[in-house]
C-alpha cells in the first residue's frame, strides 16, 4: 500500500508547534554584532553631503560605512537581457533612486545602538526630478541613468501585425492595470555572517536559493565558493521574493569580515516594505476579437512593466506573461509586446506567479468583456473557446508546448461545485429587487507554466549503517513541506519507515550542488531527483546483497515492509539496509548512496477553474468575498495536505490583490503604504473557508506525473474575485474597474457609470454579466 | 531596571532597558525564541503571548509594564512530559502551519480566544473575527480556522 | 521598531502621577494601556523623556452606577467595557463599539482613557461619547473639573487635558433603551475606519446624538443632523447634512469626495437603525 497520494502529516510541525522554527533572528551567534541600514528618503537625488561622525561616535557603535568604504563593484542587474548599464551599487553611489535605497551600514552593539546611531547620520540629497508611473518613464523625459539615455531596461518586441483583427466581428479594447504590490513574508528579510577559523566565510541566510547566494557572494566578494558556507536555518515565507540576492546581504559579509565578528542584519518590517522587491506592476492594453457566436479568434496584449529603480528579475517578466498569454483557450493569433521600465520606486522582482498571474488576469478580464460586449454568459464564452481534452501536446501562438490538460474537466466541475446556474438565479433576483447588497460572481480559468527554468536539480540518498537514510536535496522549502514530501517519497521507494529519514537542505556544505525553491519547480525536478536517487540506490544495494547472500543480482528482491533485501523465494535469509550500508563501508569505504542531478524534464502546466462569489455594497462600495470555488489540476498529487496548504494560501494571496492589496507612491515617489498597517495583507476576517478539488491529469513529462501547485491558487484566484467584483455591478453600466477593487474605486466606478448613462449612452448590457 | 516575570511558571529577573519591548525580553533576556517579531506597528500578532492569561501583542508591551505578571509563550503551552496542547495538536492534525512564522502568535490567540469564550460555542466567524489582529502570510487561514474549530471542541477545553 | 531611550516611573497613586507630570512637564507622557503611544514610539514619531506607567493604579479600573450615568475609570480596558454587564445593559452601543475596536489584543490592554486622551479623529469611542453627550473627568494638582465631551477635542490630537492633568473617568448618560446605530467602513476588520458613524436616540421627542469617525480633523458630532432631526427630518433627509460644517479630507482610503458621501450613507444607517 503506497503511501504516495496520502495526507501524511508533516514531519516540520512538532518543532515549529513547540519550540518554534529557527529563523536567522533566533541563531545563537556569541559576540553578534547588529547591522542597521540608513535607507534613502527621497526618490532621487545626489548625494551631496553624508556626515557619519556623530554616529561613528555613538554609544555601542563599532563602524559606520558608505559607498565607497565598500570597494565592492556594483551588481549587475543579473538577467543577461536586462541592460547591463544599469548596475546596482551596494550603497548608494553618489545618488540615490528610491525611497528606501540602502545609504549607509551601521554595525553596533545591539539594534537599540544602531538604530539611535541611525538618527545620528546626516545625509544632504540634492533632489532630482522623479518618475513613478511606468507611462511617463516611457517618455524618456526624467531619467534615473543619464549616461545610458533612457528607462526602458528590456524590450520584448515581436512586431505588431496590423492584420491580427481581420475577419473578427467583435473587437474589445480595455487598458488594465496589474497593480504593484509587496510580497510580505511574515518573516523579513535576515542574514548573519561570520569568519571561521579557518577563514571560511560562514553565512545564514532567509533565503529560497542558498547556493545561488554562495555563488553571488563569491563573485561579489571576490572568494572562491568553496571558501563560502552558506547555511539556510528555517525560513518565513518567500513568495519569490526571497530567490533574489540583495545588496544587503552582500553588505552583510562584507562588515562581518571588515569588522572581524560575527554580524547580524534582520530588518525591520518598515525597512522590508521598501526593501524586498515588490511584485507585479504592469500596465495591459488588450484587445480581444472574434465572432458574434463567442469563437475567439485573435488577442493582443501589450505590456508595459515597471521594474523599480534598479532591474531585477520583475524587468523580465513579461517573458513569461507572453509565453502564458493565451492560456486555456483557442485561439489562433496571439500577440504579446513588451517594454520594461525602470522608475523611482522598489525594484520589482518574482512573487507567486511571477508573470504569469498578469497573463491570465489580463486575459479572463478581456473575456468578460467579450463577453458583455457580446452579451454572452462569461461561463458560456469560456466553454466555447476551452481547448479540448484531446488537443494536447499542445502549442500556443506565441510558441509554448502544453503537455497535457483537461480544461473542460476542471471547468464543468468547479460550476458545480459552484452551483453556478443558481449563483446566476440569486443575482438576477436581487438585482430585480434593487437592493444596495448586490451579488457578483467571477470566473477564471487559467494554465500556467511550472518549472518553466531550464536548470535541473541535484537529489541524494544516503543510507546509514544505523538503518536510516539520509536525504539531501537542492530545493530549498519555505514552508512547502519537503522533508515531508521528499521521505514519503524515499520511504515509498526503499520500504525506511518515514521517521527513519532525514532530509538536508540549504547548507552548501552538506548538499554540494542546488538550484533551490520557486517556480514551482521542486516535486517535479528536486523531488523527481531524489526519487531518482532512491531508485540507484536499491540498486546498488541490490549487488551489495548479491555479494553477501551468494547470489545472482536478479534473483534478489527488496521487501518494503521488511525494509530488507532477500533471495526470491527465501524471505527469512534476509540483508536489512543498515547491515548492507554497513558492508558498503567495509568493502570500500563508500557509503550506501547514490546522487543524481536530474536534468529538467522541462516545463509542466498545470490548470484549473475558479468561481468567487462577492458581496458589493453599491452605496459604499465595499467588497465581502463570500465564496470562493477552486478546481485545480497539478497531475498526480503527492500529499493532498499540502497541496490544498498551498491551494489556500494561494488563494488569499490572490484574493487580497484583487480587492485589498497595492503598493502606492505619491507623484514624488513617496510611498504611501511603506508599513502592515498602512499596507494591508488580508487577514481570516475578509476571507471565506475555501471550496477545494483536484482533478489530476498526469503529465508525461517527468516519472512522478506531477506538475507544481505553489503558484496555482494565486494564479486562478485574482482574475475571479477581480471578475466577481466587476460583476456584481455590471448591471449598472460598469464595465471595467482596477485592482484592487477599494470601495472608492467601485463607488467611483459607480457613478461613473451613472453619469455616463444620463449623458444618454447607455452602455449596460443585460443577460450577460 | 530589573523585570520579574513568572515566565512559563518560572520566575525570572533580568536586567533590561526600560525602552525593552517584552517581545525582547522573552528572546533576548530569557532566550526563548519562539515569539517572533513580524512588523512595527502592532498589526501582525506574530508576537502575541499570553499575559495574566489574556492574549497581548507583546511588541506594544513594555517589559517593565509585566513586572510581577505572568507571560505564558508557545514554549510554555505544552505539558513538561511534551504532550501538545489541543491547540498545538489541532494545528497539526489539521495543517494549520506552513513556514511556522506567524504559529507561535497564532496558537496562543486562539488559547486566549477559546479560553475566553465561557459558554459561547464559538462559530467559525467568531474565530475569523477573533484572529483579525493575527496575519499569515502562507496558509490563507482555511486550515488555522478549521484547527481552531476543532481545539475549540476538545474536551479538556471545555470548563 | 526599537523605542528612544526613555526613564520609565510607575506611579503608585494618582497624587504621584500628578507630581510627576508637574516635575517634567512636557517631558513626561502617561503610559496606560500603551496602544497609542507605543506604536508611535517605535516608529520614532514620539520620543518623550520620561514615561510615567499609569497602567496599575486599580483604581481608575471601574465601572460603576452613576444615578444616572454611567461611570467609567480611564483605565478600563476596551475589552472589560465590552464584558461589562452594566455597560451591556444601560450603554449598549458604547458594549458593542468597544467589542470592535482593533483586535482581541488590543483590546485587552487598550483604555477607554488613553484613546479618548489621544485626541484621534479615527478612534471610534470619543464619537461614541460625543454621541450620548458625554463629559470627562480631568484630575489636577489642584482641582478636579468636569469637561462636556463636545468641548473637549480642540484639534488634531489636541485635548482639552492640561499638562498637569490625568483624564481619569469618563461619564456617559444611560441611554434608557433608546435606540441606536453605529456603522464603520473599514478596509479589513483590524484596520481604523475609513469612516464611521454613531447614532443614539436620546430621548422619545426626536432627540438625537450622532457622532463621526475620521470625518474630519477632531471627533466630531453632525450638529447639522441632530438639527434635521430634532425638526422632524427622517433620516435619509437628516444625513444629507452629515458633512455640513466640517472640513472634510482625503487621505488613501477615501477622497474627500468619497468621504464625504460615506459619511451622508452611513449617518443614513446608524440613524434609521436609531430611530427605528
Amino acid at each position: 500500500m503506497s503511501i504516495l497520494g496520502n495526507r501524511v502529516l508533516r514531519r516540520e510541525d512538532p518543532k515549529l508547534l513547540t519550540s518554534g522554527g529557527t529563523y536567522v533572528g533566533d541563531l545563537d551567534l556569541p559576540g553578534v554584532l547588529s547591522l542597521t541600514f540608513v535607507r534613502a528618503t527621497i526618490a532621487h537625488g545626489r548625494i551631496e553631503r553624508i556626515d557619519l561622525e556623530e554616529a561613528k561616535a555613538a554609544p555601542g557603535v563599532v563602524g559606520v560605512f558608505s559607498h565607497d568604504d565598500l570597494g565592492l563593484a556594483p551588481m549587475p542587474p543579473g538577467m543577461p537581457f536586462l541592460n547591463q548599464e544599469m548596475t546596482r551599487p551596494l550603497l548608494a553611489d553618489g545618488v540615490v533612486r528610491y525611497v528606501g535605497e540602502a545609504v549607509v551600514a551601521i554595525v553596533a552593539e545591539t539594534p537599540g545602538a544602531g538604530a539611535d546611531a541611525a538618527e545620528l547620520v546626516v545625509i544632504d540629497y540634492d533632489p532630482l526630478p522623479v518618475v513613478v508611473d511606468p507611462l511617463d518613464a516611457l517618455k524618456d523625459e526624467v531619467l534615473l541613468y543619464p549616461q545610458v539615455g533612457t528607462n526602458n531596461c528590456f524590450a520584448l518586441q515581436f512586431g505588431h501585425d496590423d492584420t491580427l483583427f481581420e475577419g473578427c466581428e467583435v473587437v474589445v479594447r480595455q487598458r488594465i492595470l496589474n497593480q504593484r504590490v509587496a510580497p510580505c513574508p511574515l518573516e523579513t528579510r535576515a542574514a548573519a555572517a561570520l569568519v571561521e577559523p579557518d577563514g571560511r566565510l560562514m553565512f545564514y541566510s532567509s533565503t529560497q536559493t542558498a547556493h545561488g547566494v554562495r555563488d553571488t557572494l563569491a563573485t561579489s566578494l571576490g572568494l572562491e565558493p568553496v571558501l563560502i558556507h552558506v547555511i539556510t536555518p528555517d525560513v518565513g515565507g518567500g513568495f519569490g521574493a526571497k530567490a533574489s540576492v540583495y545588496a544587503e546581504d552582500i553588505v552583510t559579509a562584507w562588515c562581518a569580515r571588515k569588522v572581524g565578528q560575527p554580524v547580524r542584519w534582520s530588518e525591520t518590517r518598515s525597512e522590508s516594505m521598501l526593501g524586498l522587491g515588490h511584485g507585479r506592476g504592469q500596465v495591459q492594453d488588450i484587445e480581444i476579437g472574434g465572432l458574434r457566436d463567442g469563437r475567439i479568434l485573435a488577442y493582443r496584449i501589450d505590456v508595459l512593466q515597471d521594474s523599480g529603480a534598479y532591474p531585477a528579475i520583475g524587468a523580465v517578466l513579461p517573458f513569461m506573461t507572453r509565453t502564458m498569454a493565451t492560456g486555456v483557450y483557442d485561439i489562433a493569433r496571439a500577440e504579446c509586446n513588451s517594454n520594461s521600465v525602470v522608475t523611482n520606486t522598489v525594484p520589482t522582482v518574482a512573487y507567486r506567479g511571477a508573470g504569469r498571474p498578469e497573463a491570465t488576469s489580463a486575459l479572463e478580464r478581456a473575456m468578460d468583456c467579450y463577453a458583455s460586449e457580446i452579451g454572452m454568459d462569461p461561463a458560456e464564452l469560456r466553454r466555447k473557446n476551452l481547448i479540448a481534452a484531446d488537443a494536447f501536446p499542445y502549442t500556443t501562438p506565441t510558441g509554448t508546448d502544453y503537455d497535457s490538460g483537461n480544461y473542460v474537466g476542471a471547468f464543468d466541475l468547479a460550476l458545480e461545485m459552484a452551483g453556478y446556474e443558481q449563483l446566476r438565479s440569486e443575482q438576477q433576483a436581487r438585482r430585480a429587487a434593487g437592493g444596495s447588497r448586490q451579488l457578483g460572481i467571477g470566473l477564471s480559468s487559467y494554465v500556467e507554466i511550472t518549472n518553466g527554468i531550464p536548470e535541473g536539480e541535484y537529489g541524494a540518498v544516503e543510507i546509514r549503517p544505523n538503518g536510516k537514510a539520509i536525504v539531501r536535496t537542492g530545493t530549498s522549502p519555505h514552508g512547502q513541506g519537503h522533508h515531508t514530501a521528499w521521505s514519503m517519497l524515499v520511504s515509498d521507494q526503499l520500504g525506511i519507515a518515514i521517521d527513519d529519514i532525514e532530509v538536508i537542505h540549504g547548507d552548501t556544505d552538506l548538499v554540494p550542488r542546488g538550484v533551490g525553491t520557486f517556480g514551482s519547480r521542486s516535486l517535479q525536478v528536486g523531488g523527481a531527483a531524489v526519487n531518482q536517487a532512491a531508485i540507484e540506490v536499491i540498486d546498488k544495494a541490490r549487488t551489495l546483497a548479491a555479494d553477501l547472500l551468494e547470489a545472482d543480482v536478479a534473483d534478489i528482491v527488496l521487501d518494503k515492509p521488511a525494509a530488507a533485501f532477500h533471495v526470491a523465494g527465501t524471505p527469512a535469509i534476509s540483508r536489512g539496509w543498515g547491515e548492507l550500508a554497513q558492508a558498503s563501508l567495509d568493502q570500500g569505504g563508500a557509503p550506501l548512496m547514490a546522487e543524481v542531478d536530474l536534468s529538467s524534464p522541462g516545463a509542466s502546466f498545470p490548470f484549473g477553474t475558479h468561481v468567487a462569489v462577492v458581496e458589493v455594497d453599491t452605496e459604499t462600495g465595499n467588497v465581502e468575498l463570500v465564496r470562493h470555488v477552486a478546481v485545480d489540476d497539478a497531475g498526480r498529487i503527492l500529499n493532498p495536505l499540502l497541496a490544498e496548504g498551498q491551494v489556500h494560501g494561494g488563494i488569499a494571496q490572490g484574493a487580497a490583490q484583487a480587492m485589498l492589496e497595492e503598493f502606492s507612491y505619491d507623484a514624488a515617489g513617496n510611498p504611501l503604504t511603506a508599513n502592515f498597517a498602512d499596507y494591508s495583507i488580508i487577514s481570516a476576517a475578509e476571507l471565506p473557508s475555501f471550496e477545494t478539488a483536484f482533478t489530476e491529469t498526469p503529465t508525461p513529462r517527468n516519472p512522478l506525473g506531477a506538475k507544481g501547485i505553489g503558484e496555482s491558487g494565486t494564479i486562478g484566484s485574482t482574475p475571479a474575485v477581480h471578475n466577481a467584483v466587476v460583476d456584481a455591478v455590471a448591471h449598472l453600466g460598469v464595465r471595467h474597474i482596477d485592482m484592487a477593487t477599494t470601495p472608492e474605486r467601485v463607488w467611483q466606478a459607480i457613478q461613473a457609470a451613472r453619469s455616463a448613462s444620463e449623458g444618454g449612452s447607455a452602455t449596460s448590457t443585460e443577460g450577460a454579466a | 531596571m530589573h523585570v520579574t516575570v513568572t515566565l512559563n511558571g518560572a520566575d525570572v529577573t533580568y536586567d533590561v532597558e526600560p525602552r525593552t519591548l517584552l517581545v525582547h525580553y522573552i528572546r533576548d533576556a530569557a532566550g526563548l525564541k519562539g515569539t517572533n517579531v513580524g512588523c512595527d506597528t502592532t498589526s501582525c500578532g506574530a508576537c502575541t503571548v499570553l499575559l495574566d492569561g489574556r492574549s497581548v501583542k507583546s511588541c506594544t508591551v513594555l517589559a517593565a509594564q509585566a513586572d510581577s505578571s505572568s507571560v505564558t509563550t508557545i514554549e510554555g503551552l505544552a505539558e513538561a512530559d511534551g504532550t501538545m496542547h489541543p491547540v498545538q495538536k489541532a494545528f497539526h492534525e489539521h495543517h494549520g502551519l506552513q513556514c511556522g512564522y506567524c504559529t507561535p502568535g497564532m496558537v496562543m490567540a486562539i488559547v486566549s480566544l477559546i479560553a475566553e469564550r465561557g459558554d459561547h460555542e464559538l462559530t467559525e466567524t467568531d474565530i475569523r473575527q477573533g484572529l483579525e489582529g493575527n496575519l499569515c502570510r502562507c496558509t490563507g487561514y482555511h486550515n488555522i480556522v478549521e484547527a481552531a474549530m476543532a481545539a475549540a471542541r476538545a474536551p479538556e477545553l471545555r470548563s | 521598531m526599537i523605542p528612544s531611550s526613555f526613564e520609565y516611573v510607575r506611579a503608585g497613586s494618582i497624587e504621584q502621577t500628578l507630581d510627576l507630570l508637574n516635575e517634567h512637564g512636557d517631558a513626561a507622557k502617561l503610559l496606560a494601556g500603551g496602544h497609542s503611544l507605543l506604536p508611535l514610539m517605535k516608529l520614532r514619531l514620539a520620543s518623550p523623556d520620561v514615561l510615567v506607567d499609569i497602567g496599575r493604579l486599580a483604581e481608575l479600573a471601574y465601572v460603576g452606577d452613576g444615578g444616572d450615568y454611567v461611570a467609567i475609570g480611564a483605565l478600563t480596558t476596551h475589552d472589560e467595557v465590552s464584558r461589562s454587564p452594566l455597560i451591556a445593559a444601560e450603554l449598549p452601543v458604547l458594549a458593542h463599539v468597544a467589542g470592535q475596536i482593533g483586535d482581541p489584543q488590543v483590546r485587552h490592554r487598550g483604555t477607554i482613557g488613553g484613546s479618548i486622551a489621544h485626541g484621534d479623529p479615527a478612534s471610534d469611542l470619543p464619537a461614541v461619547a460625543l454621541a450620548l453627550g458625554g463629559t470627562y473627568v480631568l484630575t489636577g494638582p489642584s482641582e478636579t473639573r468636569e469637561v462636556r465631551a463636545a468641548d473637549f477635542h480642540l484639534g488634531f490630537l489636541e485635548t482639552a487635558v492640561a499638562p498637569d492633568e490625568i483624564l481619569t473617568e469618563i461619564r456617559l448618560p444611560k441611554m434608557a433603551g433608546g435606540g441606536w446605530g453605529f456603522e464603520k467602513l473599514t478596509k479589513r476588520a483590524q484596520d481604523w475606519a475609513i469612516v464611521g458613524a454613531v447614532a443614539v436616540r436620546l430621548d422619545g421627542n426626536g432627540s438625537v446624538g450622532v457622532g463621526l469617525i475620521n470625518v474630519g480633523s477632531v471627533p466630531a458630532r453632525a450638529l447639522s443632523v441632530e438639527a434635521a432631526v430634532a425638526s422632524g427630518a427622517g433620516a435619509a433627509e437628516a444625513a444629507a447634512r452629515a458633512d455640513t460644517g466640517i472640513e472634510v479630507t482625503g487621505d488613501l482610503n477615501a477622497s474627500a469626495a468619497f468621504r464625504r458621501h460615506l459619511t451622508r450613507v452611513l449617518v443614513e444607517r446608524a440613524l434609521a437603525k436609531a430611530l427605528a
